[in-house]
């Protein structure tokens, strides 16, 4: 806990020098607007026009957090927690193609990771090819990947999933293949004496043992996923999830708008892989590898 | 359909399959010939699939065109993947790699210096570096416009805290007998600095290095989405999905492939050379 005073500090200092930096940014307009009413601003009036613009160039936190306010809290308590303009709807619509791309991920990179740890061909194989499909910018070719699956009848939330689980997938194998491999020669010796065939060692050590790298693992992996959606979300005129907020506020000009999905998506990471600490503190410490 | 070209293709996924487990059980498989002939033989093999699979099927252009069509489109519109190439890669991911990575290394060294910084700091540029950073690219073109600048911004935004967390991991993975040397020699700071603690650093920061690689391509392709001048390969990208075009599309990723591998590579060969001592390295 001797991490939260400085963790504080750092975070009024950005905070502080987000204020600043609204005043130069967002000057220009407050003082055209001020010329064409013919009134000249004192220095006092004009750093809090600076802070209160419809459309500023960068919005004050304060309005970021109004607007996130008044699109998510504000909304669910006058009961209309799911309509069009809620970001709870948006965050949903997200968060929903994340755990379906991140489903297929884990999944994909555990498999290929049990693969590539018993077979040496699809190691020397595969492992190269992993590590090159990560260089290439998957992110470019989304687009393309969710109009040719419309065109083919596939849409909605499996476009974005597949985006999402490309991404996810590779942490997971990596760290899988290091897990899995981490038993000391010692302990598969003794799977040996036992007289263990391969599928029991898989189970009772080579599992077991690769569960600390696998969750850190997951939590890379969870951050891509997100990651991949709203990316996903950009092109070919999604209308739901924060990545077509985003795309709507950058076409209207509402900056606010904007922030407030990039907050959105910023605490949902937060969220995401805070439970999946949790639930890696839980596992490990219910099977004695707590640190 | 045309079963001939689809038992060609499934014919010879088993062939190079075989083959492939034969070589990497052989004894010779420590090889570096071997090393390298089995991941080229399962590439060759995706391609060959992938060619027979689309021309068995009959699949059309527009979902997934041949590998040989794509190669054709490549040929002949060297002109403008270049123009793209130079527009995005060299002046957008380039230029924003440079100032973020160095800006981010700098930042580091100068947070290196405060205990409470970094504490503060290094959580808040973790928690920073989850983020969907790619989020800021529209915000950022309506900045700085619709050239390369913004582009370079969106890239900056996107390395510099993957960079930093791993510049100040690095600087601080001195041994305490290492430091307790360099006093015994009288070292001040800044040769400290120099002698000891940066070169220490050093396989971290290529590790922050080999991550931003991708994070700077991808940046400067995706903010290309927000609004570009009528070139660029996010440009292109989208607007030939619009028209169907998606040889070109393909002949693209080509190109994206190809700079975003040579880039990774060439910055683990500076690693090969720059981190020659490191356990990593030597093996």
């Amino acid at each position: 806990m001797k991490n939260v005073l400085p963790i504080l500090t750092v975070v009024a200092v950005i905070v502080a020098i987000w204020y600043v930096a609204a005043i130069p940014m967002n000057k220009q307009w407050a003082l055209d607007q001020a010329a064409r009413a013919d009134t000249t601003l004192t220095t006092g009036a004009l750093v809090l026009e600076t802070w209160s613009q419809e459309r500023p160039r960068l919005p004050a936190p304060h309005q970021v957090v109004t607007e996130l306010w008044s699109s998510t809290g504000d909304l669910a308590l006058s009961g209309s927690a799911f309509s069009k303009r809620s970001l709870i709807l948006h965050a949903w619509y997200t968060l929903s193609a994340t755990l379906l791309g991140f489903a297929f991920g884990t999944t994909l990179g555990i498999l290929l990771a049990v693969g590539i740890v018993h077979s040496r061909a699809m190691d020397m194989g595969v492992m190269p090819w992993a590590i090159a499909s990560q260089t290439i910018p998957i992110l470019a070719i989304a687009p393309m990947i969710i109009v040719v699956l419309n065109s083919i009848g596939i849409s909605g939330l499996i476009p974005k999933a597949i985006i999402s689980a490309y991404l996810s997938f590779f942490p997971v194998v990596v760290g899988m293949v290091k897990g899995l491999r981490s038993p000391a020669i010692m302990d598969l010796d003794l799977m040996r004496t036992y007289s263990a065939n391969q599928t029991q060692t898989f189970w009772k050590l080579r599992l077991p043992a690769s569960m600390p790298f696998l969750f850190a693992s997951l939590k890379v992996g969870i951050a891509a996923a997100l990651v991949g959606t709203i990316v996903g979300e950009l092109p070919a005129g999604a209308i739901r999830g924060l990545g077509a907020r985003m795309l709507s506020g950058s076409y209207y000009g509402q900056t606010i708008q904007i922030w407030s999905a990039l907050f959105a998506a910023a605490i949902l990471a937060a969220i995401l892989v805070g439970i999946i600490g949790v639930i890696q503190r839980r596992i490990l410490k219910r099977m004695g590898m707590a640190q | 359909m045309s079963w001939g070209w689809l038992i060609f293709a499934l014919a010879f996924w088993v062939a190079t399959f075989t083959l492939n487990v034969r070589l990497a059980n052989s004894k010779n498989s420590e090889t570096r010939a071997i090393g390298l002939a089995v991941p080229i033989i399962f590439g060759v093999t995706i391609l060959v699939v992938w060619e027979g699979v689309v021309r068995g099927l009959n699949v059309p252009m527009v979902i997934l065109p041949a590998p040989s069509a794509i190669y054709a489109k490549f040929v002949t519109s060297v002109p403008t993947l270049w123009e793209d190439f130079v527009q995005t890669f060299v002046k957008g991911a380039l230029t924003g790699y440079f100032i973020g990575c160095g800006s981010a290394v700098i930042t580091a060294v100068l947070i290196d210096r405060s205990q409470f910084l970094q504490r503060g700091l290094l959580p808040v540029g973790n928690f920073i570096a989850a983020l969907p950073i790619v989020g800021t690219a529209p915000i950022l073109v309506m900045w700085f416009g619709f050239d390369w600048q913004s582009k370079a911004a969106v890239v900056v935004a996107m390395v510099f805290f993957p960079m930093l967390v791993n510049t100040v991991q690095g600087l601080s993975s001195t041994t305490a007998m290492q430091r307790d040397l360099m006093a015994t020699y009288h070292a001040n700071y800044l040769q400290t600095l120099v002698k000891l603690r940066l070169p220490a650093a050093m396989p971290f920061i290529f590790n922050g290095l080999k991550i931003s690689t991708t994070l700077a391509l991808i940046g400067a392709i995706v903010a290309e989405f927000f609004g570009s001048p009528i070139k660029g390969m996010g440009f292109r990208i989208s607007t030939e999905v619009g028209k169907l075009g998606l040889d070109m599309v393909w002949a693209e990723i080509t190109v994206a492939a190809i700079a975003g591998s040579a880039f990774y590579g060439v910055v683990a060969l500076i690693e090969k050379g720059v981190t020659f001592w490191h356990p990593s390295q030597r093996g």
